[in-house]
């Protein structure tokens, strides 16, 4: 197996994630239930002709991409590969509008475009004239971790650097149907997430993208060991599972310092988190972020973000702290993510 | 030594036939499947073609025996379909007793009920089971419960090469050893999200596509769904199972040119071609057969024949696109020509290329137009996408 | 006329989102594709659905675009001359 090192990092959400000045420690806990991205001045990092018809998970994804790979100087990876859950959401919404009201007339090509999932990742390789193997995956909480897990069998083929992100965006009709189903919360539930007891997340958008290499480097935040993906578990089956993957990566439980959880204040995933956590989980240092990110698809990869720099800095800001339990120092962190019991994810990461 | 990727089960179902055995015989017997949109209303039925299933979504709820309540999207239940014939046609027992992956692709997903519901179901509640439906995942996720397969399980959206790269993420699986078995394929069903689309871009034809002439004039858009199960060969030979064929090369390059349109050189196509002959060891001249993308829109069959004549120079094989019977069923479709390159293997027999009468004067090209018996050892199948995404994959024959 | 090339400035403008671009920028000799305003082959389509929609002309074929769209004089020019009385 080769070594897979995280070298370069971008990341657009709705914290001030693109300004190097402004710490972890000073992200604000999101407190809406719909939670746009940070506007970023996107003219800084795209052509006029270019920016007019992109949509914002385009642009998004354009901002994280350049950042991830100018940290990393690189220019032309070996592979560009993206995680979207719904693609370019507000262009599907437009162009499906537009279907509906107009009668299937005067319907213009752009939004259409736009709306193709593998949008993203395309226009990333248009900008960079990038012509190597491009895919995205659009498997809902999973998407973003089978783009990891393309990366780290790139890496081991002939690939030395390969560009992975995740993007997703709010868009207001099918957030508003998510509020009426009791995915997202409404406004009048919002509360400290991890006191939840209503159902629902905090929605939000954003686009977090990384430079993945074989080389460890001089901006080399973290090893990314492995990811595995299960579609479903249930409860009892969750321990053994994650042993198990420890175990083809040479490792059991007692050596994985620090736990980033996704805990995103929906009583009905969170239960699960909980339950972890005063049983399998209950001697480590545990984290959560989704209270700074909220909720999206391919949120991982925020999470990801943000493991790679506490990592990288040898610190967990109080604000990301769910336990008071504290290590010095700490080598090996492990990701968990599943929504609702499905599309479980494990992330094992180690320092450097 | 290299786990090589056998094939031991398909599973399709597409507008010319609801298993493989009636998608060969139609396409042995150069029946099409092009006709008007019948399941739903579109204001361009009387305009445009298409390759439709005509099996409505309660004769497919019927089929699969699934509750008449249920939230299902056609393009799921156009998966579970395909999917269950490819299983039981892989003779596999018990899904569990290897480490089996599940990877769909789909570009629709569940748009066809979100066109429905969007916004009657703020009213209706009844509808509102289609909302979490609306996911590209969601077809793959119930399909993969039906099969029993619950640990990798993903889906692949690029467009219209979707499939050919799902089929190429499960070979690179069983070569890292990383699964045992996985089913590979994709499903799309028709949706007026998609007609209004490929209209705008005004690449839709009004007649029965005509892949490779001069004179084409647009695509059919058609809908499908197919599946292939890979095996290591190792496994497949220690369970006694029929090998059909093997994966032997495959690749996905990026022409990075332009949103939708392809590049006039087809640069990334010929990418694609070159380092799927070069994964399968083989050299141009090897190959027997060449089931094109073909998609009969000007630029398409004008850029990918430019590309096949850069790699394969004065020797291009035999060549043929088989949209014209199926329509481009967008990331299906590299699934559906998948199954049939394997067909051409196992029969030895290149299907017709419909409606073509005059070669593109660029290059030449003259694809093969009636069902033509031979020796074929070696098929490589192309499927291109809009964001310049193009993939190759290359089929051999089981000795 | 003159009206109508103005209006069509501020149609294109808007309709392709030239956020930079003001109607005083566009001559109504300059070519509207390639090296003048830059515009593309899914521009066209746009103009396409423009031409439909506000004056009721239909393209069929794409290709018949590329002259009616050379520059605000030709596509002014097509427009008179087509649209339904």
């Amino acid at each position: 197996m080769s070594k897979c090192y995280i070298n370069g990092i971008g990341c657009v959400s709705a914290q001030e994630t693109t300004n190097e000045s402004v710490e972890i420690s000073d992200f604000e806990t999101l407190t809406q239930s719909i939670n746009p991205a940070k506007k970023q001045n996107y003219k800084e990092y795209i052509a006029p002709n270019m920016i007019r018809r992109m949509a914002a998970g385009v642009k998004m994804g354009i901002v994280a991409s350049k950042k991830a790979l100018e940290e990393a100087g690189i220019n032309n990876p070996d592979a560009i590969i993206t995680g979207t859950g719904m693609g370019c959401l507000v262009d599907s919404e437009k162009f499906l509008k537009a279907i509906i009201e107009n009668d299937e007339q005067y319907l213009t090509p752009t939004p259409f475009i736009q709306s193709t999932h593998n949008t993203v990742g395309a226009q990333v390789a248009l900008g960079l004239k990038c012509k190597s193997y491009n895919v995205t995956y659009v498997h809902a909480n999973n998407s973003f971790e089978t783009a990891a897990i393309d990366a780290l069998l790139a890496l081991n083929e002939t690939a030395d650097s390969v560009l992975i992100g995740g993007v997703d965006e709010i868009a207001k009709h099918s957030t508003y149907l998510h509020q009426l189903e009791n995915l997202v919360k409404s406004e009048d539930e919002i509360s400290n997430i991890l006191k939840s007891d209503t159902q629902g997340y905090l929605a939000s958008e954003g686009s977090q993208f990384f430079v993945l290499q074989k080389k460890k480097t001089s901006s080399t935040y973290a090893e990314l060991v492995d990811v595995a993906i299960h579609d479903v578990l249930n409860q009892d089956q969750i321990a053994d599972k994650l042993n198990s993957f420890l175990n083809t990566n040479n490792m059991s439980l007692a050596d994985v310092d620090s736990i980033f959880l996704g805990v995103n204040g929906d009583k009905k995933g969170d239960d699960i988190y909980h339950s972890l956590c005063e049983s399998l989980f209950k001697n480590k240092q545990q984290v959560y972020y989704k209270h700074l990110s909220g909720e999206y698809n391919t949120v991982t990869a925020f999470g990801l973000w943000i493991a790679a720099k506490c990592i990288k800095n040898q610190t967990i800001p109080e604000v990301l702290r769910l336990n008071d339990l504290k290590t010095d120092g700490f080598k090996t962190v492990l990701l968990y993510n599943q929504n609702r019991g499905e599309h479980h994810s494990f992330t094992l990461l180690k320092s450097c | 030594m290299e786990r090589k990727v056998a094939i031991t089960g398909l599973g399709i179902v597409s507008a010319i036939g609801m298993d493989v055995q009636e998608n060969y015989n139609s396409l042995i017997s150069k029946k099409d499947g092009i006709s008007r949109v019948e399941n739903f209303s579109t204001i361009h039925k009387e305009v445009i073609k298409v390759g439709e299933i005509k099996l409505t979504n309660e004769e497919l709820i019927d089929k699969l025996g699934l509750p008449k309540i249920n939230n299902y999207s056609r393009t799921a239940l156009l998966a579970e379909v395909a999917a269950l014939e490819a299983v039981e046609d892989a003779g596999i027992q018990n899904i569990q007793a290897y480490k089996t992956g599940f990877i769909s692709s789909t570009s629709v997903g569940g748009m066809d009920m979100t066109e429905r519901y969007f916004y009657s179901c703020v009213e209706n509640k009844e509808e509102r089971r289609y909302i979490p439906t609306h996911s590209a995942g969601d077809a793959t996720s119930k399909v993969a419960r039906r099969l029993g397969i619950t640990e990798f399980v993903t889906t692949i959206s690029t467009a219209c090469s979707s499939a050919t790269n799902a089929i190429m993420l499960g070979a690179r699986m069983i070569k890292a050893g990383k699964l045992d078995r996985v089913i590979v394929g994709g499903a799309d069903c028709l949706s007026k999200f998609t007609i209004n689309g490929f209209k705008t871009l005004m690449i839709l034809s009004e007649d029965n596509c005509r892949p490779f002439d001069k004179d084409r004039t647009g695509l059919n858009l058609g809908e499908a769904a197919a599946f292939l199960v890979l095996e290591a060969e190792d496994i497949a030979i220690k369970e006694g199972k029929n090998i059909l064929a093997y994966v032997s090369g495959y690749a996905n390059a990026n022409d990075a040119f332009h949103q939708t349109a392809s590049s006039g050189d087809g640069e990334g196509a010929g990418l694609a071609m070159e380092q799927a002959l070069k994964v399968a060891g083989l050299h141009p001249s090897e190959i027997d057969y060449i089931n094109a993308h073909g998609t009969a829109t000007a630029n398409n069959d004008l850029s990918e024949s430019m590309a096949i004549v850069r790699v394969f120079k004065n020797e291009v094989p035999d060549i043929s696109s088989t949209k014209a019977f199926t329509g481009h069923t967008l990331a299906a479709a590299g699934a559906i020509e998948a199954i049939y390159s394997v067909l051409a293997l196992q029969n030895n027999i290149v299907f017709p290329n419909l409606n073509f009468e005059n070669s593109i004067e660029e290059t030449k090209i003259k694809p093969i137009t009636e069902p033509l018996e031979k020796e074929l050892n070696h098929v490589l199948s192309n499927s291109f996408g809009f964001g310049g995404n193009c993939a190759s994959v290359i089929f051999s024959k089981a000795n | 006329m003159e009206k109508l090339k103005a209006e069509l400035k501020e149609r294109i403008i808007e309709n392709l989102n030239l956020e930079d671009i003001e109607v005083s920028d566009i001559n109504d000799n300059d070519p509207l594709f390639g090296e003048g305003l830059g515009l593309d082959s899914i521009d066209a389509l746009e103009l396409i659905v423009m031409l439909d929609k506000d004056y009721g002309i239909k393209i069929a074929d794409p290709k018949e675009g590329k002259a009616i769209f050379e520059s605000i004089n030709t596509m002014a020019t097509y427009i008179s001359e087509n649209k339904p009385a």
